[in-house]
């Protein structure tokens, strides 16, 4: 047997990893050279150009959806976090008690069934609701975003309350802390990354949400995908690729800002 | 339990009355403190001695207040603090794995006790400053937690407990993270912080070696009991239990019948036919077979007669000692402790017929 | 004064009643725009289609009837609904394919990572966390251009001379394949890395201590301890991949229906929304039960391992 026998080494397994890594990022990286192509059509190459950055920052459908996309998410987000850290503190550190797998079921429900479900469930019931209060806002898209959103915020809060010593509890409440102030002083500071990544993650699934979305909008509510997904559905232009490059940056910039903080130890 | 009666000098700090603690209901319940009642004085040293799950560190909870006893009665000077939470007991707890608030520099960590108290700024700083001092931490009072090492990590967590001048300190096994000769050092640290500070220390440890040289008194403890409360001396050279004598250090078990007592003592005949004096355990009943305990190092091994007779079995160096392992005639084992020299071996091998000369003041009777 | 254990009994009392007041908010909104209007779809599911979409709220099990049926408009003879039945097969298929391909591809990338140094490690992450937090309907977008026929795929093999034509990947079952395999893939890679990165690799040099070959360490050591993130994953793929919307509607073209586009399809141009309801239903149950086989194969490789 040869001198160099590694025990980690299994035949083919890092040829099979490399290719998924090069065929993961080879469309993307396509898709991202395309956005600066000056022809019009996607299919050859025309030279360098910005001017299908240009054409989406001038068009106002794209800028009114981003801000839809992003007013939602930024709602959506937050109310999911607040109550998803809500959640995980009533769902931690605690022996069983009557209700908690309940609730495990009820807060993980949103992740167990097919968005296209969910989407078909809220238009039956939000066109009911509609009927009823004469209400069209953004209200609806807000709750159903906030709805689907709370299981992914409450999973990184969760974890790190899960790996929060309790003893640090203790001893703030043995040094004359009253459970409120034990609370201000040392749980919610050390659980900050958590909600932090909580909120991250709301943000960037609200942001991509098409599904749930495209059945529950009124009439001139199209988010930003939502839009791009009707733009594709009619023929494609590279400028689709600029905006999805725009929207890839976005995407990249706040995992890098997930990772250092879901990273940072104490 | 009669056989714990302390002689009263001082105050008791803390009054133990009879508590149980039961965790779990229905068929799957235990006991985790069965029925235990122990005075602690102020100002002393008192240790919670015994093997993991015996109940001593549910009594430091119950004490410190993360939780309630399911009987009886924790009296603080006189007043029962079992049912308050533990922000409003004058009680402070050092954790075995320290506890300290990642998130805080050293200084603030042993503020805050004082600042929850609400104590103005000014006091504060002062305090911490002298608290600082005491553990020879003033050059690191800027330093987060994880900045520094186990023991100063030991030390910031006993000053932060100290801070507001608890009237008791718990101490949740504080020493057991450390490697042995540091560990030594704050053996020797935590008794002067005792005798400058005068408060009243409830030490919990799995140590007997820790708790034989740090304690005024330990309490032993097993299965949710308290077998046995007296000085270092006390549970050491007069066990009382069988648990006792076999947890804390060696000890040779020999079965007697007790064949007259008086004046505290008790005549016992063993199976070799001798007879020797013994000390009788608190509590003992009278009855045929008793059992005797003889430390090894009390016991002298003769090549003639002596109180025992036997073959040598094995002989073991331990440096400052030599253990010489009997087979006793009467089929019982025995073990002698003998004091080494540098000129000569031991003097005896495997296969010897010996004597065993047992002292005079060196056996017990046990109560079980 | 109260007795200690009263206190501590009101103590326990307290805390409960605080974790339902805590989880309240979380639980009222997911019961209001996720959960509870589920219970409409089943309601609505046994109702009779109005004539411009919603429902006439009259009893009727035809919806039920006609998931799986077709009823004839002359004699009103019951037969098997062909059409929805290859769009059953055709998405349980696909989410099947989809599954076992991430996994192949998945498994041995997962591996990868966690044979990698400590500190390269967390690199590997962060480029398989990427796609994962990307936008499906770009990745969608992405893969649409580089499988087009004038796209790279067919122009690299256009170049090379393997084939004369472009072929037709584009709107075809093979495309939504791919697709969903792209999209999926970093959910199947995420819960087996996690196992993987637990895994004791003494383990498995206990196991070639004791002359297992390669491939019997994978199967006998490695797979059976990493299981758990390998259901996982499975199950995470298989879910959305069974109610894709996306992926089929960008890369099937509308002609290749998958079970979600049907369902739209009832609330859409087909105007029964009966159908629509038990139809999505009918993807739920699908859904429970593969989550029920999970649950009871976790259980039972939770107690082997232990």
């Amino acid at each position: 047997m040869a001198s160099s026998f590694s025990i980690k080494h299994q035949p083919g397994f890092t040829a099979i990893a490399a290719t998924c890594f090069i065929v993961l990022y080879l469309p993307i990286v396509v898709l991202v050279v395309y956005a600066f192509n000056a022809a019009t059509s996607t299919s050859e190459w025309g030279g360098f150009s910005l001017k299908w950055f240009q054409s989406a920052w001038q068009n106002t459908q794209v800028i009114d959806a981003t801000l839809r996309s992003f007013q939602i998410g930024a709602i959506a987000a937050t109310l999911a976090t607040i109550a998803a850290t809500m959640a995980a503190l009533a769902t931690t550190r605690t022996a069983a008690y009557p209700g908690l797998t309940f609730k495990y079921a009820a807060i993980n429900q949103p992740l167990m069934v097919p968005e296209i479900v969910t989407g078909v469930a809220l238009l039956i019931f939000f066109s009911r609701v509609k009927i009823f209060t004469g209400y069209s806002g953004l209200g609806y898209l807000i709750a159903a975003h906030t709805a689907f959103c709370i299981p992914f915020a409450y999973l990184p809060i969760r974890a790190r309350l899960e790996n929060m010593d309790l003893t640090l509890e203790r001893a703030a409440a043995d040094l004359y802390a009253t459970p409120w102030r034990t609370f201000r002083r040392i749980t919610l500071p050390l659980l900050w990354p958590g909600i932090l990544a909580g909120l991250m993650l709301a943000f960037v699934i609200s942001l991509d949400d098409v599904v749930i979305t495209e059945f529950v909008k009124s009439g001139g509510q199209d988010t930003l995908p939502t839009y791009m997904l009707g733009q594709i559905r009619r023929g494609i232009t590279p400028e689709i690729n600029a905006i999805s490059t725009v929207f890839l940056l976005l995407s990249v910039a706040i995992v890098t800002l997930f990772f250092l903080i879901s990273r940072k130890r104490d | 339990m009669g056989y714990c009666v302390p002689e009263q000098s001082g105050r008791n700090a803390i009054e133990v009355r009879g508590v149980r603690k039961v965790f779990g209901s229905g068929e799957s319940q235990v006991a985790a403190l069965d029925t235990v009642s122990v005075p602690i004085r102020e100002n002393e040293f008192f240790t919670l001695l015994g093997p993991s799950g015996c109940g001593k560190t549910t009594l430091l909870r119950l004490i410190a207040g993360f939780d309630f006893p399911s009987a009886g009665e924790i009296l603080l000077y006189g007043d029962d603090i079992a049912p308050l939470p533990p922000f409003k007991r004058p009680v402070n707890t050092v954790f075995q794995s320290y506890a300290l608030f990642p998130h805080m520099t050293v200084a603030q960590n042993i503020g805050f006790g004082l600042e929850m108290l609400g104590k103005p700024k000014a006091e504060i700083k002062a305090r911490v400053d002298a608290m600082l001092k005491l553990v020879k931490m003033e050059a690191l009072a800027g330093r987060r937690t994880s900045q520094i090492s186990g023991g100063q990590q030991q030390r910031v967590a006993l000053a932060r407990a100290l801070a507001p001048q608890p009237k008791v300190l718990l101490l949740d096994e504080p020493l057991s993270a450390l490697d042995y000769k540091l560990r030594k050092e704050m053996q020797i640290e935590l008794k002067r912080l005792q005798h400058e500070t005068g408060i009243t220390f409830i030490f919990v440890t799995h140590d007997q070696e820790e708790a034989l040289t740090m304690s005024d008194r330990i309490a032993v403890m097993s299965s949710g009991k308290i077998l046995q409360v007296g000085s270092p001396w006390d549970i050491y050279d007069k066990p009382a239990e069988r648990f006792v004598a076999d947890f804390i250090g060696e000890t040779n078990f020999l079965t007697a019948a007790i064949t007259g007592m008086g004046n505290g003592k008790a005549r016992a005949t063993l199976k070799s036919g001798a007879t020797i004096d013994a000390t009788v355990a608190e509590g003992f009943q009278p009855k045929d077979n008793a059992t005797v305990v003889v430390r090894p190092e009390h016991a002298k091994l003769t090549k003639g007669k002596g109180d025992l007779t036997g073959t040598v079995e094995n002989v073991v160096y331990f440096g400052t000692d030599t253990h010489i392992h009997v087979q006793l005639d009467s089929g019982e084992a025995f073990t002698v402790r003998q004091q080494n020299t540098r000129s000569a071996g031991c003097g005896f091998e495997r296969g010897d017929k010996v004597g065993i000369s047992i002292g005079n003041d060196a056996a017990q009777v046990l109560r079980d | 004064m109260a007795s200690a254990e009263e206190v501590a009994k009101a103590a326990e009392r307290r805390d409960v009643r605080d974790r339902w007041l805590l989880s309240a908010p979380a639980l009222l909104i997911i019961l209001f725009a996720a959960t509870g209007p589920l219970l409409i779809v089943l309601v609505y599911s046994f109702l009779t289609p109005g004539s411009y979409g919603d429902v006439r709220w009259q009893f009727s099990p035809e919806a039920w009837v006609s998931v799986f049926m077709e009823r004839d408009i002359f004699d009103d003879t019951l037969s098997i609904a062909a059409a929805h039945v290859t769009i059953f097969w055709r998405s349980i298929k696909l989410a099947i394919v989809t599954t076992i391909a991430t996994l192949a591809l998945g498994f041995p990338t997962a591996y990868f990572m966690a044979t990698r140094s400590e500190k390269t490690r967390d690199l590997w992450l962060f480029l398989i966390t990427i796609p994962f937090w990307t936008n499906l309907l770009i990745r969608t977008f992405a893969v649409l251009q580089i499988i087009r026929n004038e796209g790279i795929v067919n122009a690299i093999l256009l170049k090379l001379g393997i084939v004369s034509a472009p072929i037709q990947i584009l709107y075809t079952d093979t495309a939504i394949l791919i697709g969903m395999a792209y999209v999926y893939l970093p959910l199947m890679v995420l819960p087996i890395y996690a196992s993987m990165e637990k895994l004791d690799f003494r383990l498995v040099e206990a196991g070639y201590d004791l002359y297992a070959t390669r491939f019997k360490v994978l199967r006998r050591i490695i797979f059976p301890l990493v299981k758990p993130g390998v259901i996982a994953g499975s199950i995470l793929v298989f879910i959305p991949a069974l109610g894709a919307y996306v992926t089929p509607s960008v890369l099937g073209g509308g002609k290749n229906m998958m079970l979600s586009n049907l369902i739209e399809l009832q609330f859409g141009q087909g105007r029964n929304w009966p159908l629509g309801s038990a139809l999505s239903i009918a993807v739920m149950v699908i859904v429970m039960v593969a989550l029920l086989a999970y649950v009871r194969n976790a259980g039972r490789s939770e107690v082997r391992h232990g």
